[in-house]
């Protein structure tokens, strides 16, 4: 039963290979698909599934964290009883001690009503019926079950996420480690874990005692084989956004209309996310625009081709932008040319500016700072 | 409750029947505007952006989809603990009930509203005119001027004059004759049916006007007037921008056509007075490899393959690669197949347009009726 379960956010997410994109901001709250943020999905995905409890344990950095999700009021969980609680004071490294963060928190585990618990990651993007998964756990009658999704690709997709071990007769984890991209194939561990309250319990204090293990997967993974642990099989579309080449492949799969749809229309299961009130994107006469994902907000007087541009850009006469990513309040001014480039939010790009990455290795170009205005 | 300076009273009850059949289902005020908009949703905005954090909405006729777009008034950040905003039906008393019976006697029929704020003015708005406007700077001129009534104006060109309520001041700007409509007007200060109150004076005019069995209960016929003969001190309040009153289909159209350009009269893209509403839940909008876009507004879900020009494309639209859309208003969730034309059409919300179909000749003004589906040929699509 859905109200049964109450859903914790593990959000100590490995930064090492998106920095740029995260000098100012966990992982979460990275902007995607033009108007999200990457906690958006895995956060609609629980709310659509009828969970009405959610805890986010997030790294300190979470200021614009904390100003995107607010009260929860986007996601309807702004509720008089439980909703949305956040938890985002204490440790700087929580990669390596996110257990540390959850078990100083922990009389709100305590306190909420639920007897069980959803864990997850919020890197891991994707459109899931969690409902259907926590169905699949409570038939299973297994101890823990946790979502994969099989990838033929993982020689080059999913690098250093969690790989799972099942044995297809009887869709059991026999044994979990990491993706190091040494074969194509591979079960990636979307880091979705379904268990009792206590089970979680049990675990955060012996991963906050034993500081060999340290992460709280750790030492789930480490003690896989002591339960009975089902596998849940995810066949929709999957980004991990973990990498800046991982982000700026995830965001270039929004300009297919079939991901696309599989992102945001899966099972009448909409994405929510905060509302900023801007006005209608305006295409000035002259501009041409081919194959984009736009936000409102926006006013394209030159040439935008396979890119994605978020709220509150402006385009300028003579601009040629190719496969780029522009983020929120951007100003990209006449004569500009770039192509394959990443530019974080606030930034404003000179007439005339040339810039040019590959889609190999995008350049990025990291958010203004307001600060360095005064 | 507590005390209020000022709080605004909207008159959003009429059925506005010259907008044809986009008030069947709704009321005038929301009606859907500007690509994601309702009408009312530049005076509530207003509102809110002038500070005013009471307000009344007087509703009458077919309210469900106000009620339903207005909700607890979050958009508007007019869900408070102090004030906020109320949806003001008629309703029943021990002595049976009335229909508003004007634009006087709806806000009569509300005065104990009024009342548990103590307010000292009160803003009256009509819910379905657009512009961008600061109701604290007239407020500030209200005061300074010691009026009992300030009216805004607008200048209007004087072959338009006798349309409106036409103004005549002296030269501190005070009102000393109102005309509604006249044949021959004196001046080209049109009342643009926003007005201030000092409220004790309001209070009794309303009761005054309420128990006049000859009077027709409203503002511009009534109490304006009245106020005017007995010596109080309205003042006319100049306001220079955009305001339109969408009465006519035309001047539907014409309001949408004029939000087309980046520096646009209404201010549309002005952060600094935003606009807000109430959003449905939509993805970021795709253009196509081969679309044409020139010189429109789009909205968020919307999936564009064709051609649109000069056009305003709400939410959840899909224009199919060989259709067409000129001089076109498109609403929420409307599907254009491929051999289409729409032009000089508005095209209301949930409809389907099949292919092989010319909508509109570009002279007069085509509706297409809301969740229709238009069949192949049904405008005939032979011609092209």
């Amino acid at each position: 039963m859905i109200k049964d379960y109450m859903a914790i956010f593990n959000l100590g997410e490995n930064e090492n290979d998106i920095r740029s994109l995260t000098t100012n901001r966990p992982i979460a709250s990275i902007p995607f698909a033009s108007r999200y943020r990457v906690i958006d999905f895995m956060l609609s995905n629980i709310v659509n599934s009828g969970i009405k409890n959610v805890g986010i344990f997030s790294p300190s950095n979470s200021r614009s964290l904390v100003d995107h999700v607010g009260t929860g009021k986007p996601w309807d969980l702004n509720r008089k009883n439980d909703g949305m609680f956040i938890f985002h004071h204490g440790l700087d490294d929580l990669v390596n001690h996110d257990s540390k963060l959850l078990k100083n928190n922990m009389e709100y585990i305590y306190r909420s009503k639920n007897d069980s618990v959803i864990i997850s990651s919020s890197y891991m993007v994707c459109n899931i019926d969690i409902a259907d998964l926590i169905d699949s756990h409570e038939q299973s009658g297994c101890d823990i079950t946790v979502a994969y999704k099989h990838s033929e690709n993982a020689n080059i997709d999913f690098q250093n996420c969690y790989t799972l071990a099942v044995d297809k007769t009887n869709n059991k984890v026999t044994g979990a480690g990491k993706n190091i991209g040494f074969t194509k194939s591979a079960d990636v561990c979307m880091e979705i874990f379904v268990m009792k309250k206590e089970l979680f319990v049990d675990f955060l204090y012996k991963s906050a005692t034993n500081s060999t293990k340290g992460t709280l997967y750790n030492v789930i993974f480490g003690e896989i084989n002591n339960f009975n642990v089902n596998a849940y099989e995810f066949t929709g579309y999957l980004a991990c956004i973990n990498s800046i080449k991982s982000y700026y492949e995830a965001s270039m799969d929004m300009l297919d209309f079939n991901l696309r749809n599989e992102l945001f229309m899966a099972g009448n299961r909409p994405i929510y996310t905060k509302i900023k009130d801007e006005h209608p994107t305006l295409y000035v006469d002259g501009c041409k625009v081919c194959n984009s994902l736009i936000a409102d907000g926006c006013i394209i007087k030159g040439k935008v081709n396979n890119s994605l541009l978020a709220r509150y850009v402006t385009v300028e006469n003579d601009v040629e932008l190719d496969n780029c990513i522009i983020l929120q309040n951007c100003t990209i001014k006449a004569g500009s040319k770039l192509s394959n480039v990443i530019i974080d939010k606030n930034a404003t790009i000179e007439p005339g500016t040339e810039l040019k990455g590959s889609t190999q290795y995008p350049l990025v170009v990291e958010k203004r700072n307001f600060m360095n205005g005064f | 409750m507590s005390k209020k300076n000022m709080i605004a009273m909207i008159l959003a009850g009429g059925q506005g029947s010259r907008l044809g059949i986009m008030t069947k289902n709704m009321a005038k005020p929301a009606v859907p505007f500007g690509a994601k908009y309702r009408i009312i949703d530049f005076v509530l905005s207003n509102c809110s952006n002038s500070g005013i954090d009471a307000v009344g909405i007087l509703t009458q006729y077919k309210p469900q989809m106000l009620n339903s777009h207005i909700g607890i008034g979050s958009p508007w950040d007019l869900d408070r603990v102090h004030g906020g905003v109320a949806m003001l039906p008629p309703y029943m008393t021990e002595q049976g009930g009335d229909w508003y019976k004007g634009t006087a006697n709806a806000v009569y029929q509300n005065l104990s509203f009024m009342e548990q704020y103590d307010p000292n003015y009160v803003l009256l708005l009509s819910g379905d005119h657009i512009y961008k406007m600061n109701y604290r700077k007239m407020l500030k001129e209200h005061i300074k001027k010691g009026a009992d009534a300030t009216i805004a104006v607008i200048d209007v060109p004087l072959k338009e004059a006798s349309r409106f309520g036409i103004m005549n001041t002296n030269e501190e700007g005070t009102i000393i004759e109102f005309e509604e409509k006249p044949k021959n007007p004196k001046s080209t200060l049109a009342s643009m049916g926003i007005y201030i109150f000092s409220y004790d004076k309001l209070k009794k005019y309303l009761i005054d006007d309420a128990n006049d069995p000859d009077s027709q209960y409203d503002f511009g016929k009534n109490i304006i007037p009245k106020m005017i003969n007995d010596g109080n001190k309205l003042i006319a309040y100049k306001f220079e921008g955009y305001w339109k009153d969408v009465g006519t289909v035309e001047s539907y159209w014409e309001a949408n056509m004029d939000l087309l350009s980046e520096n646009n009269a209404v201010r549309l893209f002005d952060n600094s007075w935003k606009l807000y509403t109430e959003t449905g839940i939509w993805p970021a909008q795709h253009i196509g490899e081969n679309a044409k876009l020139k010189n429109c507004l789009v909205s968020e879900g919307c999936e564009i393959y064709g051609e649109v020009e000069n056009s305003i494309i709400f939410p959840g639209v899909k224009i199919a690669e060989k259709a067409r859309i000129v001089n076109s208003i498109i609403m929420e969730n409307c599907t254009i197949e491929n051999q289409v034309i729409v032009n000089k059409s508005i095209v209301l919300e949930n409809s389907l347009i099949k292919s092989n179909n010319i909508v509109g000749d570009g002279e007069e003004i085509v509706l297409v009726d809301a969740n229709s589906i238009v069949e192949p040929n049904y405008y005939g699509g032979a011609k092209k």
